[in-house]
């Protein structure tokens, strides 16, 4: 038996759409996962914080006020600040223009799932892309 | 990452690792806390457990908060319950204390209750080494004061804080039964409702029948608002400073270490016993002689057992 | 509303033609699936008849538009009289540009204004805050003081408009601006007409833009309720939501029970405030959301009405009809949208449209096409703006009153939402009332549940939603989208900085030392909220001063 597969989900910025991110939380729990739920209003200080003291294998972060471009990078930096962010997938979802996904992901995002992915595709990308084994 | 070294010079990626391996049973894990087990033991453990909605991890962001004023270093271990049904969860108790997440005084952790290869108390136990070798002074164990499982690894903690609220009603009841004579020190939580002081009188009713030199002191408190956290903050301390000149704290964890053993002890032996697939299917085997009367559980039992002991194997 | 004898024949008659007809076409031609559900999984029958309404009483259930319990309609002529206000929710990057919008709707024959607010104004932040940091300007405009309250309402007669804010744990910092700005411009506030949101339950339950716990939260609610009574009497003081509700996931159900359970919450706190009943209710208003489900929306908000009328004469003996009359404002889902084929919203827009005009709504924002993807171009802004005019001025069904009452599915619908919304409230009652269920995070898991259900729908294909999970295309990328630079972030500080060197700082401490000192007692704190803000005080100076007394409120997560 594998350890399960632990993920923090996290909502960087100050949006209090939490229906996505509670969304994914659930649908990852019922695929067996254990997911730490951080709640609103996180600074990028906090989830990396988060993340490395929850050693998780998965940082989801949810973000629909449009501060996307700014925020989602600084999460991955801090994360190499760190050192651990070459053990940990860092996605992102929300209302996010096609047009910014390119640049997200060469920041260092492995995906940006956009409104209307079904949960099962997350669960897919999270099980073959995982950066270390279980 | 050089786990042993990293965790010597205070380095929380090396902590976070070494806990995630616990929780995997690794035996490195294992070697590594056995190797540094020296420096276990200067941590003082306090275990905070009561019903579901008490507000027990609000109770610990404030508690960890007031220690951190007098300069304590803190490690949180909080425990959810797993979904039975897909092992998988959702761990939530970290909401309660975002601001402490970049204080580098705090380490907070979350575990489920299930998915530990070496078992629940194992794993959180383990944590508690890892975190103590790392020096925090200071380990709370959060966890709900439901089932077994639960309630015995905060049992292992130097000091026990029960967390109750007013107007439980018959939760009272069913929890005095379980989990009442662990609590050293009691908090009634929201203690702004109403129906606080009646919920503390019958907690220190139930109390009058401990005839221990501890009285165990009972604090209101409103731990949204921080209220009352200095009265309480003050009893945790004082019933540490009790242990400690008394001489029962190492009377306590000498209890709290035979306990472990033996539950180490019993993971072994089952380990052993059934521990993989090739004898599992024995067990079956024999249930299914036993379910048809070809032999008796005692007897298989017994049986297996002493293969254990004879060969160091069966 | 049918006699006894002439409904027993139609039973019968309804019995007949199951067993003869429909089953005989059953066996050929099985129905599209085993069971039918509405928009929010309310199970639907293959047909309705008098049958489904034989407990309908006419005059009491239903009775006369402006009459009491208000189902078909609050005002006794509704369209007839006037169209609902057509009122598009807009702000984004700097007090500046948002004027130029609102100039620009206005020209286009909007009826209102509606204002959003950028996230740091929304939780109290000034624009340099470390929180700020990215979001300046970007879901609103960002407004750190008087200064650029000053500009959004620019050429603007404040006399003349009606101006609707979302705001709401600042509500009473951007109403005293709003008062203050009018003041420049020589309009004495009974002038003002308008509304601000000043729900904090619903951000709580579902929209996450809090600051204060609940108790100081509805202190000042109630302390603008009384205000505003004698000093802006003309002033919507609140707009209980449900549509941030909705959009968190729930049903219509459970949109009416929750909204109107916080409705309950305000009532009961502003008579422990010692407000009487007939002063403060008129004033209350609501904000509802429309989904694509035409006929259940409808019957949605046809029970809000009934349901709050019966409340507010009941439970709180009311004594003013129009303390009993649930007026509201309607927005188009912003859920149901979607980013594939953003063409098509403007159908799903038009359908809603037409369920909030058949509802009677008092006024209402339609959504663009391009909000799944991003804030909206004036293009698509426009477009949204003339569904609104076509259902008024061409599809005729604003000509009479209430026009689908008497149909019997929109009537047994009614009746099934307002009982279910009346369970709830029950239910609610028992936990404690909503605040309370907040806190237990009752109302927030029943929300979840709905949502994770609709969710699991649409990905196993038992719901279509076009375009997504249905008649897919292969699509490129959308272009032209609106973008808010990044530098307003830099401008918005600018300002501020420029404002700090000019203002008397001297008489800004005292105002808010004033501010605290009351904070910390009991007296009506508007006052000194509003000389606050005429004294060039920033947002953020003035909510961190109540932050300091009143400590912040902490979500409570049941997943």
């Amino acid at each position: 038996m594998a350890r399960p597969i632990r993920v923090l989900v996290a909502k960087p910025g100050l949006d209090g759409h939490d229906r996505g991110a509670k969304v994914i939380a659930r649908a990852l729990r019922d695929a067996g996962m254990e997911v730490i739920y951080t709640g609103l209003r996180q600074t990028p200080e906090q989830i990396v914080a988060a993340a490395l003291q929850e050693d998780v294998d998965v940082v989801a972060l949810s973000i629909l006020s449009g501060a996307h471009n700014h925020l989602l990078p600084k999460v991955v930096d801090l994360l190499k600040k760190e050192n651990v962010y070459d053990e940990m997938l860092v996605l992102g979802g929300g209302v996010i223009p096609d047009e910014d996904i390119p640049g997200l992901k060469e920041s260092g995002l492995a995906e940006i799932f956009t409104p209307g992915t079904p949960t099962q595709v997350t669960i897919d990308f999270i099980k073959e892309n995982l950066k270390r084994g279980l | 990452m050089n786990l042993e070294k990293g965790i010597l010079n205070k380095d929380k990626r090396a902590a976070a690792r070494l806990i995630t391996m616990m929780e995997s049973n690794d035996p490195e894990a294992i070697r590594i806390i056995s190797k540094l087990y020296s420096h276990t033991g200067k941590a003082k453990v306090i275990g905070i457990t009561g019903p579901p909605g008490a507000g027990k991890s609000t109770l610990t962001d404030k508690l960890a908060k007031r220690l951190r004023q007098e300069n304590k270093t803190v490690g949180i271990i909080a425990v959810d319950p797993t979904s039975p049904f897909t092992g998988g969860s959702i761990l939530g108790d970290r909401v309660r204390m975002t601001d402490l997440y970049t204080d580098p005084g705090v380490f907070i952790r979350s575990m489920g209750t299930r998915g530990h290869l070496g078992g629940l108390s194992k794993a959180t136990l383990g944590a508690v080494k890892v975190l103590d070798i790392y020096g925090f002074d200071y380990i709370f164990i959060e966890t709900v004061g439901v089932g077994q499982s639960e309630v015995d690894i905060v049992k292992a903690a130097d000091s026990v804080l029960l967390v109750m609220v007013p107007g439980l009603g018959d939760d009272i009841q069913a929890i005095k039964a379980g989990i009442m004579e662990i609590g050293d020190v009691f908090a009634v939580n929201k203690a702004d409702r109403e129906g606080a002081n009646r919920t503390q009188v019958e907690i220190e009713m139930m109390l009058e029948y401990n005839h221990s030199q501890w009285k165990p002191p009972v604090t209101q408190v409103v731990a949204l608002h921080n209220k009352g956290i200095d009265d309480l903050y003050d009893n945790i301390i004082k019933h540490l400073n009790y242990l400690e000149t008394t001489g029962q704290l190492i009377e306590k964890r000498q209890q709290n270490s035979e306990l472990e053993i033996i539950d180490l002890i019993q993971r072994d032996l089952m380990e052993r016993l059934v521990g993989n697939e090739e004898k599992r299917t024995t067990i079956s085997e024999m249930a299914r002689m036993v379910a048809n009367r070809q032999l008796d559980p005692y007897t298989v039992s017994d049986n297996l057992v002493k293969k254990i002991i004879a060969n160091d194997n069966f | 509303m049918f006699d006894k004898e002439k409904l027993a024949k139609i039973k019968q008659d309804q019995a007949n033609w199951n067993e003869n007809k429909v089953e005989k076409t059953l066996s050929k031609f099985p129905e599209r699936r085993k069971k039918f559900v509405t928009g929010s999984n309310q199970e639907v029958k293959r047909l309705y008849s008098p049958a489904d309404v034989d407990g309908l009483d006419y005059d009491n259930d239903l009775g006369y538009p402006g009459e009491y319990p208000f189902t078909r309609g609050v005002q006794p002529t509704m369209y007839r009289g006037r169209f609902w206000t057509m009122r598009q929710y807009a702000g984004f990057a700097t007090a500046e540009e948002s004027n130029k919008r609102y100039k620009y709707l206005l020209e286009q024959g909007q009826t209102g204004l509606s204002v959003a607010f950028d996230l740091p104004t929304q939780i109290g932040y000034d624009s340099n805050h470390p929180l700020s940091e990215g979001e300046v300007g970007k879901v609103g405009v960002a407004i750190d003081s008087l200064k650029d309250m000053e500009i959004l309402f620019e050429g603007i007669p404040l006399d003349k408009v009606s101006t609707s804010m979302t705001i709401n744990a600042p509500a009473s910092v951007l109403l005293a601006m709003y008062i203050a700005v009018a003041e420049k411009q020589g309009v004495s506030s009974d002038q003002l007409r308008g509304t601000i949101q000043n729900d904090i339950l619903k951000e709580y339950i579902a929209r996450g833009t809090y600051i204060f716990p609940t108790g100081p939260s509805m202190r000042l609610i109630t302390d603008i309720f009384e205000y505003c009574s004698t000093e802006v009497p003309n002033w919507n003081t609140i707009s209980i939501s449900g549509y941030h509700i909705r959009e968190a996931g729930s049903s219509a159900i459970q949109e009416v029970a929750f909204t109107l359970a916080n409705g309950i919450a305000y009532v009961e706190a502003a008579i422990k405030a010692g407000l009487d009943v007939d002063t403060f209710a008129p004033r209350l208003s609501f904000f509802f959301n429309a989904h694509n489900d035409l006929l259940e929306e409808v019957a949605k908000f046809r029970a809000a009405r009934r349901l709050w009328a019966k409340i507010m004469k009941e439970r709180f003996n009311a004594k003013s009809p129009k303390s009993m009359q649930l007026k509201f404002h309607t927005q188009t889902g912003g859920s149901t949208l979607t980013a594939q084929q953003p063409d098509n919203n403007i159908v799903r827009v038009a359908i809603q449209t037409l369920a909030a005009v058949l509802g009677g709504t008092q006024s209402l924002h339609t959504n663009s096409k391009d909000e799944a993807l991003a804030l909206p171009t004036e293009d698509s802004v426009r477009v949204a703006l003339r569904t609104q005019q076509i259902v008024a001025y061409e599809s005729g069904v604003a000509e009479t009153i209430d026009p689908l009452a008497g149909s019997y599915y929109i009537e047994s619908l009614t009746d099934t939402i307002e009982k279910g919304a009346m369970e709830y409230i029950n239910k609610i009652d028992t936990l404690g009332g909503s605040a309370e269920a907040i806190e237990k995070g009752f109302i927030q898991k029943e929300i979840m549940d709905s949502s994770y259900e609709y969710q699991k729908q649409v990905e196993s294909n038992d719901r279509i939603v076009v375009g997504m999970n249905k008649f897919q295309v292969k699509e490129e990328s959308p272009k032209g989208l609106l973008r808010v630079d990044p530098v307003v972030g830099e401008l918005q500080k600018q300002k501020i900085n420029q404002l700090k060197s000019e203002r008397d700082n001297q008489l800004i401490e005292e105002k808010l030392n004033k501010l605290r000192e009351v904070a910390q007692g009991t007296e009506n704190l508007m006052p000194y909220i509003l000389d606050a803000v005429r004294a060039y005080g920033t947002l953020g100076e003035i909510c961190g001063v109540l932050r300091e007394v009143f400590g912040e409120y902490q979500q409570s997560v049941i997943l």
